[in-house]
């Protein structure tokens, strides 16, 4: 079972440091004392909170509706109170805080009411829906809500199914040591992903440098109904990255600016493929993930954790801090940065909390000149010319970034890497892109802006035009009455009119006879008659004087 | 000959009523440049009357405080001129902002509907109006009519989504 194996151009190898982690079985993190869960965790727009401050909320239940069609719901990642929604520090490079729901555990972690999906007997896009209710996102890096990859669009088709094993950052192994210990629940949520795309192969592609996760993939695979070919692909950085991996086992490259499923590949983070069978088989949401606690900690080891826990709680876990730890990252060395807090609560994302010191990351040397060596552009696994992308950039010069595509960037930090001037080009990279981002945001302001009030001044023309109409048609009808005459008869209509009602009325009135004369002496009634006269005898007068 | 003058006249007179342009490119141009603020702090009553002033040389391309320095040098490209700095007369750049209207005291006088160039105020007389927050262009121009003096700009924060990667600040190795 040999598969012919392709080769992208590019790469790197930098030391792998796995084994610092994949020595201990993955643990399940004890509870914590408080889950901060942030409501914006995946690509698109932030959950919408569904819960009050007080709220006892149960395990699984939903704290934040998905809001717009890129989204995902959230949920409460064990029973407990509500204590909080408000802004905390989040994992973000920029250290700024988000919206967050704080949960005080209870303790008792009890699960709300959740059952399996009957998938296969079920409408294709309701079963979508539901995924996005239960919150499944890629849980690769970029955190694309799963329920929009697994829609096979037009052709109702993906013909290519890709589990990514790859898993080629340094240090992370999380993927690894999932695959290891849960393979037979990630073909499971594989079954689910080649049910919802219609899929004729599937393919899971793992980095040679995991023989022990290769082997339980296949083991796994082979108690499995239907085909599934494991395929261990070189070790080469940055080979895990979907457009490597896809390139690596089919040959065939996704198209600048397209996606994989343009070319009739869907690629799945093997973890998404793990919480998507919690989902449909089990019906839980993604509450908790695998995240490796490696580099400068006494027990690097991977955990099974709760989003939302913080990671002060969380290192704890691999013993005492040590002396020389200078600070935190999120991800690997290449692609992960820097976390302000150590107060940020983990998330869907985080696959990776890389503890530092100097003595493991010493401080990158200073910048020297470009010497246009052209190494960058050998390592970039992209195709693109990283150094006159950095000549651009650093010039301001953006339009020129994205005519040398810029955008196809996928930011694996190769270039950085192997640099000999150590300049930090994806530095670069990231700003331009987010100064383009932004340029792009202000410019759909301005053309709203310019279509309301454009759409205004018609509006205030078009009102103006209605009212000189209503004006004019008024004028001339005034002038139609002015010089036409009166009908003669008019006035005895009216009168007609008038008196009919006055008869009507009238006639009303004697019909109903008073209730309360029934028992009166002779004499008090003489009296009412009388009264009762000199009203008839006055409104007799007042109607004469009507009449005339 | 004269069969290919006619066609030739023929086809000018084709390409005269095909490809008529019915409004001046260059005033499009500039005001696809201009920030759509609506502000009127150059002077005319809006973005697009001041391109057309610049564009028949009535007002100088330096007279927009929201679209910057970034703006001036834009439509100094675009014109062929040099640039100018920015006239302080019409006004300083100044941080984007919202308006915000204090829902306690307005007083629902619709002053401030009949303001806002774009729409971005919703509201009735005696109710309370609020600002269409993702549609407000910071022009500031309902601030002033408010007779309860219930509008205020709110700059806009940086959050997550909206947030920047900076400009690499690197230290250079001294030799």
């Amino acid at each position: 079972m040999t598969r012919q194996l392709y080769e992208f151009n590019g790469g790197v190898h930098p030391e792998g440091h796995k084994h610092a982690s994949t020595s201990r079985p993955i643990g399940i993190a004890p509870l914590p004392s408080v889950l901060i869960v942030p409501l914006r965790q995946h690509i698109g727009q932030p959950a919408k909170p569904v819960v009050a401050v007080g709220e006892q909320v149960l395990k699984g239940q939903m704290i934040g509706q998905a809001d717009g069609y890129v989204s995902v719901a959230v949920h409460a990642p064990t029973s407990g109170t509500v204590t909080d929604i408000a802004h905390h520090v989040v994992a973000h490079p920029s250290g700024l805080t988000d919206l967050c729901v704080t949960i005080t555990p209870d303790g008792a972690d009890r699960w709300i009411e959740h059952s399996a999906l009957d998938y296969r007997n079920m409408d294709a896009s309701h079963l979508r829906n539901l995924l996005r209710e239960l919150g499944i996102a890629g849980l690769g890096g970029a955190v694309f809500p799963s329920f929009i990859k697994l829609n096979p669009g037009a052709t109702q088709k993906v013909p290519t199914l890709i589990l990514n094993g790859g898993e080629c950052e340094p240090w992370i192994t999380c993927d690894d040591m999932l695959m290891r210990e849960r393979a037979t629940d990630i073909l499971a949520g594989a079954a689910v992903m080649r049910h919802m795309l219609n899929s004729d192969e599937v393919l899971v592609g793992i980095e040679d440098n995991k023989p022990e996760a290769i082997a339980a993939m296949q083991a796994a695979a082979s108690q499995c109904d239907f085909a599934v070919e494991v395929v261990a692909v070189p070790t080469l950085y940055p080979g895990g990255g979907a457009k490597q991996l896809i390139k690596t086992l089919t040959g065939k490259e996704v198209p600048s600016g397209g996606r994989s499923t343009d070319i009739g590949v869907a690629t799945f983070n093997i973890g998404t493929a793990y919480s998507l069978h919690r989902a449909v088989n089990h019906g839980e949401p993604l509450i908790s993930r695998i995240v490796t606690i490696t580099g400068n900690v006494h027990r690097p080891q991977n955990f099974e954790v709760l989003v939302g826990t913080p990671l002060t709680e969380l290192v704890r876990l691999t013993g005492a801090t040590r002396d020389d730890t200078s600070g935190y990252v999120m991800g690997g060395p290449m692609m992960g940065f820097d976390l302000t807090s150590t107060e940020v609560p983990m998330v869907k994302a985080t696959n990776c909390i890389l503890v530092k010191s100097p003595a493991l990351f010493p401080p990158a040397p200073p910048a020297m000149p470009c010497i246009r060596c052209g190494r960058c552009a050998q390592a970039c696994p992209a195709d693109l010319q990283p150094q006159e992308l950095y000549w651009f950039a650093r010039a301001k010069n953006f339009g020129k970034t994205q005519e040398y595509n810029l955008f196809d960037c996928i930011e694996c930090g190769c270039c950085s890497y192997v640099c000999p001037s150590h300049i930090p080009l994806v530095q670069y990279y990231r700003y331009a892109k987010s100064e383009i981002w932004a340029k792009e945001k202000d410019k759909k302001a301005a053309d709203l802006a310019r279509d309301r009030h454009e759409f205004r001044q018609l509006r205030i023309e078009r009102e103006q035009q209605e009212r000189a109409a209503k004006l004019a048609l008024k004028a001339s009808a005034k002038l139609a009455e002015a010089t036409t005459d009166k009908p003669a008869d008019a006035d005895a209509a009216k009168k007609a009119a008038i008196q009919a009602a006055i008869a009507r009325a009238k006639e009303k009135k004697d019909d109903v006879a008073p209730r309360n004369v029934d028992n009166l002496p002779p004499e008090k009634l003489q009296e009412i008659a009388d009264i009762e006269a000199r009203r008839a005898k006055i409104r007799a007068m007042a109607q004469d004087t009507v009449e005339k | 000959m004269s069969g290919l003058a006619v066609f030739l006249g023929a086809a000018l007179g084709f390409a005269a009523v095909r490809f008529k342009v019915h409004e001046d490119p260059i005033v499009e141009q500039i005001d696809a440049i201009l920030p759509q603020t609506q502000c009127g702090q150059c002077g005319f009553p809006g973005c697009k009357p001041y391109a057309t002033a610049i564009a028949n040389g009535d007002a100088e391309i330096n007279q927009c405080p929201p679209g910057g320095e970034d703006g001036i040098h834009k439509l100094a490209e675009l014109l062929g001129v040099e640039f100018k700095p920015l006239n302080a007369e019409h006004g300083e750049p100044k941080p984007k902002s919202v308006a915000v209207i204090d829902e306690t005291t307005c007083i629902g006088c619709t002053l401030c509907i009949q303001a806002c160039p774009v729409d971005a105020i919703l509201g009735a007389a005696k109710q309370m109006h609020t600002i269409i927050a993702p549609e407000c262009t910071g022009c500031e121009l309902c601030v002033a009519p408010c007779p309860v003096d219930c509008i205020s700009m709110a700059p806009i924060a940086e959050d997550v989504a909206s947030w920047k990667w900076k400009y690499p600040v690197i230290k250079l190795k001294v030799a």
